[in-house]
């Protein structure tokens, strides 16, 4: 299953797209070095110009500032924070969910429980207002949280979906016939579940794995939107805000605050094509025939016909 | 019976739109002696649910102050007495403590106290409005979110779930092959980046709509008004079509993919076999039966549509809870941050009853599970 998935036209983009971002966000000392302008260098000669002017590709900030190298130097910040807050929801999501498919009984009902509530509560609030506890007590003037407990606080309220998810699909492994045989051959539970089980999930736990990390950049942007600062740390979140915050919009400078806008958009593109061609392979119905060919044998077969129909008329003469 | 259409294709009455669960022999029978008694015993299943939930939610509002690092309890007394010059009085500061924690005193009892106060609405006052209480402050905001996200999330609701239909009718076709990619697109924008890019073309540019507000002040607040009403409409405007346009998408999918796969089912084949008319076949016979996994998306989603909402009315300075929560969040009001968290979660917890209900009365087979 999961090289038909790599084999996805949609999933190779998206997966490129994906790569691409992370290239930026793993290499961008490198690339800034050879762009020339630091993300917080400032350029006095150029305050607050439109791209392409002075060098400036994307154009500066309100204070001087580099827009595409914030841009760049942002792409970590919000990964890091995104990949953090992923890793942490799907290691919960995973182990609550196929620990509760796998077992059952009252294990799961309770674990079910637990779920149930936590997917019913707007985890969004109750992330921000953990955040606003914690961005509280270390007084005021303090420079926010860290981006390490910025991705706990994210991770920890978003593990319910994913523990649903799992949880479904251990359900239709568990009652498989390798399943039972592997049981018969007296294996060990814990063999059965890493070894037999993990397998069939890798694909989707990946994915979903993507969609996550995804989530996390949006809650990160969010959070720093209603003034959850992570403390300094550059990230397509922090470039919003202090666009909307210094003025952007009412000045019009719209270099400033679309570019982040639309980073995150590709970031996000990327994973929902990973996501279809996911869903394309654990269900074949949602396969859509290649355009392309539907319409080169819709041509082919009129033009048989045509000339089928020439050949009739030649007869008939 | 037949009757000629406007296609020239002959009509057959048999146009009731055969369910899948009439066709299954045995079902029918085994429902019909169940009747309303199966629904009312789901209802009061659910209704056990929810009261788990709303348990969840008051304890873990009950927890958080008090498992936060440096006693926000102090926090607040610190604050009441910067604001009054004076300190706080026996009473404020034992109000304080019961909602926000008390070192000295047992754990279980302070539990118990503070569900007296839920119990009586009591949520102490605000420390950024002192002394306004926080139950009159909340209360004030709460209808324009109710108002923001009911709409917002029903008109979204439609939208993207009829144009999902039409879109997995003919999957791989133009309208699908060129709207699903844009469509995607979109769905991956932050939902407040595209308020603020809407706010920045339709209110800074083009001044079309007002930058900030729910209402225009200058008009008397009265719901007997038909100018504030219209003001709320015109206020309203702009947030409410970037909720629209942030939740429709994702209904657009999720109904999509079960189109796709219900298309394929013997009954609409059976459907278009008797000729009837597109539109019939696509929206009574296809589209009903792929409706269901959406109404149950309706409920798991609302908790996503409130964080949204939180956002969006932050950007447009809107009334309600949202901006509530992010005032009170950078001006350290404890006790303001934690009644609209209780109250978010209500709210969750309302819309899912009602979701629940909706799928109930579309889907009979849902009682019957147990």
């Amino acid at each position: 299953m999961f090289t038909g998935f790599l084999h996805n036209r949609r999933v190779q983009i998206g997966l490129a797209a994906f790569g691409l971002c992370a290239g930026i966000a793993i290499f961008g000392d490198l690339i800034l070095k050879v762009y020339g302008f630091g993300p917080l260098d400032v350029d006095y000669d150029y305050v607050a110009s439109a791209p392409l002017r002075g060098g400036h590709l994307l154009g500066t900030t309100i204070s001087g500032q580099d827009v595409l190298s914030q841009l760049i130097a942002g792409a970590r910040g919000s990964l890091a924070v995104g990949t953090l807050s992923a890793l942490l929801a799907c290691t919960i999501g995973a182990l609550l969910g196929v620990s509760a498919g796998f077992i059952g009984g009252a294990y799961d009902t309770v674990v079910n429980a637990i779920t149930n509530v936590f997917m019913t509560m707007p985890s969004f609030a109750l992330t921000l207002i953990a955040a606003g506890y914690i961005s509280a007590a270390g007084g005021p003037g303090s420079a926010g949280m860290g981006w390490v407990m910025m991705a706990f606080l994210i991770g920890i309220f978003e593990w319910p979906g994913m523990a649903r998810y799992m949880r479904a699909q251990t359900l239709t492994l568990r009652g498989r016939d390798f399943s039972m045989a592997t049981k018969l051959l007296g294996e060990k539970t814990w063999r059965l579940v890493l070894f037999e089980i993990m397998p069939h999930l890798l694909g989707i736990i990946s994915a979903r794995f993507l969609a996550a990390i995804m989530a996390g950049i949006l809650a990160e942007a969010g959070l720093n939107f209603l003034g959850v600062s992570t403390g300094g740390v550059i990230s397509w979140g922090t470039m919003i805000t202090n666009a909307q915050n210094q003025g952007a919009l009412t000045l019009g400078f719209w270099w400033w605050f679309l570019p982040p806008g639309l980073a995150i958009a590709v970031i996000g593109t990327a994973t929902a094509m990973v996501n279809f061609g996911l869903d394309e392979v654990t269900n074949p119905k949602l396969r859509t025939g290649n355009e392309k060919v539907v319409r080169a044998f819709l041509r082919r077969q009129r033009a048989e016909a045509r000339a089928e129909q020439r050949t009739a008329v030649t007869a008939s003469n | 019976m037949t009757q000629p259409t406007a296609t020239g294709r002959r009509e057959v009455a048999l146009d009731e739109p055969l369910r899948p669960e009439s066709s299954l022999p045995g079902v029918t029978g085994a429902r019909r002696r169940r009747g309303a008694g199966g629904r009312g015993a789901y209802f009061l299943r659910r209704l056990g649910s929810y009261l788990i939930v709303i348990w969840a939610a008051v304890t873990l509002n009950f927890f958080i102050p008090r498992f936060m690092p440096g006693d926000p309890a102090e926090a607040i007394l610190r604050k009441i007495r910067q604001t009054t010059g004076e300190p706080p009085s026996a009473s404020q500061i034992a109000s304080v403590r019961r909602m926000y924690g008390n070192p000295t005193e047992n754990i279980l009892h302070q539990y118990v106290d503070y569900w007296v106060g839920v119990a009586k609405f009591d949520f102490g006052v605000s420390t950024a409005h002192y002394p306004t209480p926080v139950s009159e402050i909340v209360l004030q905001a709460l209808p324009w979110t109710l108002f923001l996200i009911g709409v917002s999330t029903v008109v979204a609701w439609i939208i993207g779930t009829i144009l999902g239909a039409v879109m997995g009718w003919k999957p791989g076709n133009r309208f699908d092959s060129w709207f699903a990619p844009l469509s995607t697109f979109f769905h991956a924008f932050p939902g407040f980046w595209i308020a603020l890019v809407l706010l920045w073309i339709f209110s800074i540019t083009l001044e079309w709509f007002p930058v900030s507000g729910g209402y225009d002040t200058s008009v008397p607040m009265s719901l007997n008004n038909f100018y504030f009403l219209l003001s709320v409409v015109y206020y309203g405007a702009l947030p409410m079509f970037a909720l629209i346009f942030i939740g429709f998408n994702g209904w657009l999918f999720s109904m999509r993919n079960v189109m796709v796969a219900t298309v394929t089912e013997d009954y609409v084949l059976m459907a278009r076999a008797k000729g009837l008319p597109e539109k019939k076949v696509l929206f009574s016979y296809a589209a009903r039966n792929a409706l269901l996994p959406n109404v149950t998306g309706l409920a798991m989603a609302i908790g996503g549509v409130i964080g949204g909402a939180v956002l969006i009315e932050a950007v447009f300075t809107y009334p309600g809870m949202g901006y509530l929560l992010q005032t009170s969040i950078t001006g350290h009001d404890f006790p303001v941050m934690q009644t609209v968290l209780l109250l978010l979660t209500f709210t969750a917890i309302v819309a899912n009853f009602i979701a629940d209900s909706i799928y109930v009365l579309l889907d009979p087979r849902a009682a019957d599970t147990n």
